[in-house]
Formats: structure tokens, C-alpha cells, sequence
């Protein structure tokens, strides 16, 4: 390629969170870009954020000129998004120019041009060295001048005027019947043009930006919803921010130290999103309550957004199973945020957490219950927000803590399916009814990359917190609550009972011991006598042979018989030898 | 054009009813044949309709641009009737002098 390379598309930063992702960087530098949209859309206000923003972020000194509103109107209109505009005007950082036509006060004669509308831009842009215009909402001059050809013409010299002062400027335009503006100013803002929408479905409003056009762009064509709130407009890019959020390995107790057994003996990663799904008074609160606790516990920040009881109701009923956690909001480590679903659309809702998320930045993040989110939206949008939600909460590195309430064994299955492929782990809480009783049972149905317990297990609601305890899996299957209680009672009674027949052979046996230690006594005590009366009866016998011989030889000696064996016979001598052995 | 305020003539024209004094401004964007023309149009119909009672200023807002915002003003040439009360704007050329007379309620419209 021999020819230089063509210089991107210069864009200028509009400060308005998420439009400048979405567009790639703003809106095109030096160019006119018209923003669209019905009565009440956003169109002044996506105007002076841009306007103010350029002033206060970027150096970017601008012009507001207003075909509809006073200069103070204004003023006071933007106060409540915190722009001061009388300080910045005195700053010389925004000036400000309303342009007042009144159709009544105006004979038109011959011929004219809009010179002066030119020279007063043109002043205004010169005397505070403007980088960014705003014409809001220039259609008001069809009203004011009956000379339409002269108008169209002179708006046409106008944006190219515009154009050659090398400003960037939005130009705001009424929606018309099937077409973008009601003048077609479309077609003289070629540069790029987004159409801002309010819609109202049943009864909840949404707002939308879609960029119709973007010359020289590449941009997202999907509708993006936005919000208006006290801290101005923000755009949410639909497109989620994708799969590429880390994974950690860190994990994080569940609070229930049983519960973190049936995981991987540690909790949950950190990161992850969690589901925890049951019916009405299944526990699921508890089990949030419980995993807040102990993320406070160690220091870090939870976010509890609930959107079905207050913050004090929450606060009274986990104090009641033992978890106090006014110390924690006290300490500022936990925030609630209690909204009801119908108070705002579902893309508001997300707004509004996302909002929260970033300025509060905690490290987990309850929402309570999901499901209650579907009664303002579809399944599908309900999906789609969650998702996003997620989304940003794993690319922040932030662990979820969803709960949803499912109503019956089919609406379960339907309402947690739509979700379930979004979380990483899924406890799911039953009550098993058996013998007049509802028990609480806790299964963990996925956790994704934990080899995790396949058990069911009781969950009690105590006043010291949940806890689990095994549910009785035997012969007679799973049983909970009193059954479980019983049937460890007869198994107790059972072993005792077991326990008694083995002490009972064990003493029997020990009596047997004894009986036979006492016959075995009794032989070695016969045995003995026996060997003892042998002895003696030996000793005996040779006391008397010897008594005998000596009988025999005394005789003989008293005889003089000679004997023939004289020399055996013993000496004096002899015998004192043997004693003294 | 060398004349930027014209005085009033002594004697009001007769045939006219007797109003109050006129004042005129006429705010033109540099010395272009339009707006030439537009102060050699209000000079000709006030002198033959207002003579003597009637002051015009030309403000150029090319030499004076802080001026057009105060009559909020657009199109150029336009014509302001600053006195008497309402204030009246004429745009244009001023080529229609029927019209101008109305505009200036020196003439009830028709």
C-alpha cells in the first residue's frame, strides 16, 4: 500500500456510563450528531451530560442552546442530577443561550436568513472557546418561521457551518409519525444518529438508545436500555461482558459449616453465582442470612437487595434464629437495598444494583428472591437481565447469592431451569411432608467444579441458626422430622437392646469363668494334697527303710553279727559331714 | 450604509393617526444588498408613514454579536418596534410595506 493510512474516525467522549463503550468511544469529533426520541425520552438530558461532562471531565468548554427551556428552567431541571450550570457558566466552562420564538410577535416580510441565529452560536462558541454544542430542540424554529424553505436551507448551512467550526455537537429532534424526527432533520445530520425510546409495558416503563447510524463506525445496532437517575444517564450494553472473568479457587465458607462438608468441605468459590431455590419458608433467607454473616464475619463487604421484605423485617426474623446482623450494617460492611419489583423495570433494577454494586463494592451480593423479579417481566427478560447481572458480578469477582421461590413441583422446574444454567451451584430446598409434618431438606443439585455430596440432609431452623443434620436413609427410606426421630428411637431401643443381650452373654460367660476358675482351684488343690500325701508317704517309706536298716544293723551290731558289707556302715564322722550340707 | 440612527423628522406625515412615537431597531448582519435593502425599505415607508414620529437604530450584529441575544434574535434583517409596548418583530426584507405597517400596528391587519 503506497497511500498513508486513513486516520480513525476521531471520537469525543460523551461521559454518559456505558454510551461510550457502546459507540467506541463517543460520539464523532467536529461532526453534528442528533439524538431522537419522543416527548420525554432523555433527549435534553443525554444532551447536557454530554455537555457537562465535556466541561468538567474532559476540557471540552460547551454551548447549550435552548429552543425550549429558559436558561434558569434548565438550570433547576438539572440541579436534581447534581450540575451546577450557574457555577459553570460563571467558569466560563458552559454558556448558556435560549432562544425564545414567538410566533405571535413575528410578521415576516421578504426575504431573510438565520444570520443571526449563526452570529449568536457563533458568539457564544467564540467567547467561552466551546468545543461541544448543543442545539435542543432546533425543530422549535419550525413552529417559530413561516418560511419553511428558507429554514431548511439555512438549517442545512447551519450544521455545515457546525461542521467547519469543527465543533461536536448534539442536536436534538421531536420523534415524528414514522420517521425519526418529525422535520427529517435525519436528513441533514448524517454523521450519526441515536433514537432514545420510553416504553411502557404493563404499566412499568423502559427506557431504550438504539444508534440508527454511525457513519464511519462500527457500533452495536441492539437497543440498549438506559436510566435516569439522581446520578444522570447511564446506557447498559446488552451484550454481556462474555466469558472471560477469571476463575478463582479461593473459596468462601458458606456460613453453615455443615453445608460447606457437603461442598468440598470449604464453601463456595469465590466468584461464583449460587442459586438456592425452594418453596415458601423453605429457609432460603436463612441460608443467605447465614452466608452474609460470615462474609462480614471476615471483614468484607455483602449487599443484601431484597425485594420483598424491609431491611428491619429481615434484621428482626434473623435475629430470631440467632444471626444478628445490625453490628455488620452498623460497621458499614453490609448494605441493604429494598425495592419492590414493581417499583422500577426490570433494566432499572439492574441499573440501579450496578450503580450500587460499583460505589459500595462488597464482595458478595444477596439478591432476594429472583423470582419475585418475574413479576414484572417475562421469563425470557428476566433471563436475559440475570444473566448480564451475573455476568458483571463474575467479572467483577463478585460471589452471588440468588434465592428463588418456586411455587410447586412444575412451576419449580420452569422457573429455576431458566436461571439454573447461569449459577454455578444449586442447593435446592424441599419439604418433605410425611405423617402430618412438613420437614426442610437441603440437596446441593449442582456444583460446578466441587465433588459435592449427592445426600440429602435435614435442615433445622434453630435459635443459634441453621443447621443440618443427616435425614434417616435406611429400610424404610428417607424420613425427616418426628418420623426420623422415631425411627432413631426404635433403632436406639434396638441397640440397646442388643447391647443388653451381649452384657448379658458377656456376664454369663464370666460366671463361666469363674465356675471353671473355681473347679480348675479345686483340682489343684486335690492335686496338690495328692502330691503333697504322695510325698509324705515317700518321705515316709524311706524314713522307715532307713529306720529299718538301722534297726537291722543296731541288731546286728547288738549281735556282732558280721554283716559283709561292714564298710557302708556310716561313721560319726560322716554324719556330722552330711548335717553340716 | 453610513447612517446607524436616524432622527425624527419635525412634522408628522399627515393622513396617519396621531400614535405614539415610534422606536425602531433594525438588527442587520454586515452590509449585504439585503440588508441594504431592508433599511432603504423601513426609511422609505416610516418617512411616508411615521414622519416625525419614529427613531430607528441599525445594530450590526456582526460588529456587535452580544447585542442579538437580548431581542432574541434569529433572522436577519429583523425589525424590532421596541416602543410602544408590545414589542413587535418584523424578519425580512421589508419589501411588503402593507405588511410592515401591520406589523407595526401602525395599520390594523385586513
Amino acid at each position: 500500500m503506497d497511500h498513508p493510512p486513513v486516520a480513525k474516525l476521531a471520537k469525543t467522549p460523551t461521559g454518559i456510563e456505558g454510551f461510550d463503550e457502546v459507540t467506541g468511544g463517543g460520539l464523532p469529533t467536529g461532526r453534528p450528531s442528533l439524538v431522537c426520541g419522543g416527548a420525554g425520552c432523555g433527549k435534553t438530558l443525554f444532551a447536557i451530560s454530554f455537555l457537562v461532562h465535556g466541561a468538567t471531565r474532559f476540557d471540552e468548554p460547551g454551548v447549550f442552546m435552548s429552543f425550549e427551556e429558559s436558561s434558569d428552567e434548565l438550570a433547576q431541571n438539572v440541579a436534581s442530577l447534581g450540575f451546577d450550570l450557574p457555577a459553570l457558566v460563571q467558569q466560563k466552562k458552559i454558556a448558556l443561550d435560549y432562544v425564545r420564538i414567538d410566533r405571535s410577535e413575528i410578521e415576516e416580510t421578504g426575504d431573510y436568513d438565520l444570520e443571526g441565529l449563526f452570529i449568536r452560536l457563533g458568539y457564544a462558541i467564540d467567547s467561552i472557546g466551546a468545543r461541544r454544542v448543543v442545539l435542543d430542540t432546533i425543530e422549535s424554529l419550525f413552529a417559530g418561521l413561516a418560511n419553511q424553505s428558507i429554514l431548511r436551507a439555512e438549517l442545512r448551512r447551519l450544521f455545515r457551518w457546525l461542521k467547519d467550526k469543527g465543533v461536536t455537537a448534539v442536536i436534538t429532534g421531536e420523534r415524528g409519525e414514522g420517521t425519526l424526527t418529525r422535520q427529517g432533520l435525519e436528513e441533514y445530520v448524517s454523521d450519526a444518529v441515536i433514537l432514545l425510546d420510553h416504553r411502557v409495558n404493563d404499566e412499568i416503563s423502559t427506557r431504550r438508545l438504539r444508534i440508527v447510524k454511525y457513519r464511519g463506525s462500527s457500533h452495536g445496532t441492539n437497543e440498549y436500555p438506559f436510566l435516569i437517575d439522581e446520578d444522570g444517564i447511564a446506557v447498559l450494553p446488552v451484550t454481556s461482558l462474555g466469558l472471560e472473568h477469571a476463575a478463582s479457587t479461593e473459596c468462601i465458607s458458606t456460613g453453615v459449616p455443615r453445608l460447606d462438608t457437603m461442598l468440598n468441605g470449604k464453601g463456595f468459590y469465590r466468584g461464583t453465582t449460587v442459586l438456592v431455590s425452594g418453596t415458601a419458608g423453605s429457609g432460603k433467607s436463612s441460608i443467605a442470612a447465614h452466608f452474609v454473616d460470615a462474609t462480614c464475619r471476615r471483614g468484607e463487604r455483602a449487599q443484601m437487595y431484597l425485594f420483598e421484605e424491609s431491611p428491619a423485617q429481615v434484621m428482626r426474623n434473623m435475629k430470631s434464629i440467632g444471626i444478628d446482623l445490625q453490628p455488620w450494617a452498623d460497621r458499614g460492611l453490609l448494605e441493604f437495598q429494598a425495592s419492590r419489583p414493581s417499583a422500577h423495570g426490570l433494566e432499572m433494577h439492574l441499573s440501579r444494583m450496578r450503580r450500587a454494586i460499583e460505589r459500595f463494592r462488597p464482595s458478595v451480593v444477596v439478591l432476594d428472591p429472583i423470582s419475585s423479579l418475574l413479576s414484572v417481566a417475562t421469563n425470557a427478560d428476566v433471563h436475559g437481565t440475570l444473566t448480564r447481572l451475573v455476568d458483571y458480578l463474575k467479572g467483577a469477582g463478585i460471589t452471588a447469592f440468588l434465592t428463588s421461590l418456586s411455587h410447586g413441583k412444575t412451576e419449580q422446574e420452569r422457573t429455576d431451569t431458566a436461571i439454573s444454567s447461569i449459577v454455578d451451584t444449586w442447593l435446592l430446598l424441599v419439604t418433605l411432608e410425611s405423617s402430618g409434618e412438613r420437614n426442610r431438606g437441603l440437596y446441593v443439585l449442582k456444583a460446578r467444579g466441587m465433588s459435592h455430596s449427592n445426600q440429602i440432609r435435614e435442615f433445622l431452623l434453630t435459635d443459634h441458626g441453621v443447621e443440618l443434620t443427616d435425614v434417616y436413609a435406611g429400610a424404610a427410606g428417607v424420613l425427616t422430622g418426628s418420623a426420623r426421630l422415631t425411627q432413631e428411637a426404635e433403632e436406639r431401643a434396638r441397640a440397646v437392646a442388643e447391647e443388653q443381650e451381649l452384657e448379658r452373654r458377656q456376664r454369663a460367660l464370666t460366671r463361666l469363668k469363674a465356675a471353671f476358675d473355681a473347679e480348675l482351684a479345686s483340682l489343684q488343690a486335690k492335686f496338690e494334697t495328692e502330691q503333697a500325701d504322695l510325698a509324705s508317704g515317700i518321705a515316709q517309706h524311706q524314713a522307715r527303710a532307713a529306720r529299718l536298716k538301722e534297726d537291722k544293723n543296731a541288731m546286728a551290731r547288738s549281735r556282732r553279727a558280721d554283716t559283709g558289707n561292714g564298710g557302708d556302715r556310716p561313721t560319726r564322722k560322716d554324719d556330722a559331714r552330711a548335717k553340716e550340707r | 450604509m453610513e447612517v446607524t440612527e436616524q432622527r425624527p423628522s419635525s412634522s408628522p406625515a399627515p393622513g396617519e393617526h396621531d400614535g405614539e412615537r415610534q422606536i425602531l431597531r433594525l438588527y442587520i448582519a454586515g452590509q449585504t444588498p439585503r440588508s441594504i435593502a431592508a433599511f432603504a425599505n423601513l426609511k422609505r415607508i416610516c418617512d411616508e408613514h411615521l414622519a416625525g414620529r419614529y427613531r430607528i437604530e441599525v445594530i450590526d450584529l456582526v460588529q456587535n454579536p452580544q447585542l442579538a441575544a437580548g431581542d432574541q434574535i434569529l433572522a436577519v434583517p429583523t425589525l424590532v418596534r421596541r416602543l410602544p409596548e408590545p414589542v413587535r418583530k418584523i424578519i425580512g426584507d421589508l419589501s411588503n410595506a402593507e405588511r410592515v405597517l401591520v406589523g407595526l400596528d401602525v395599520r390594523p391587519a385586513r
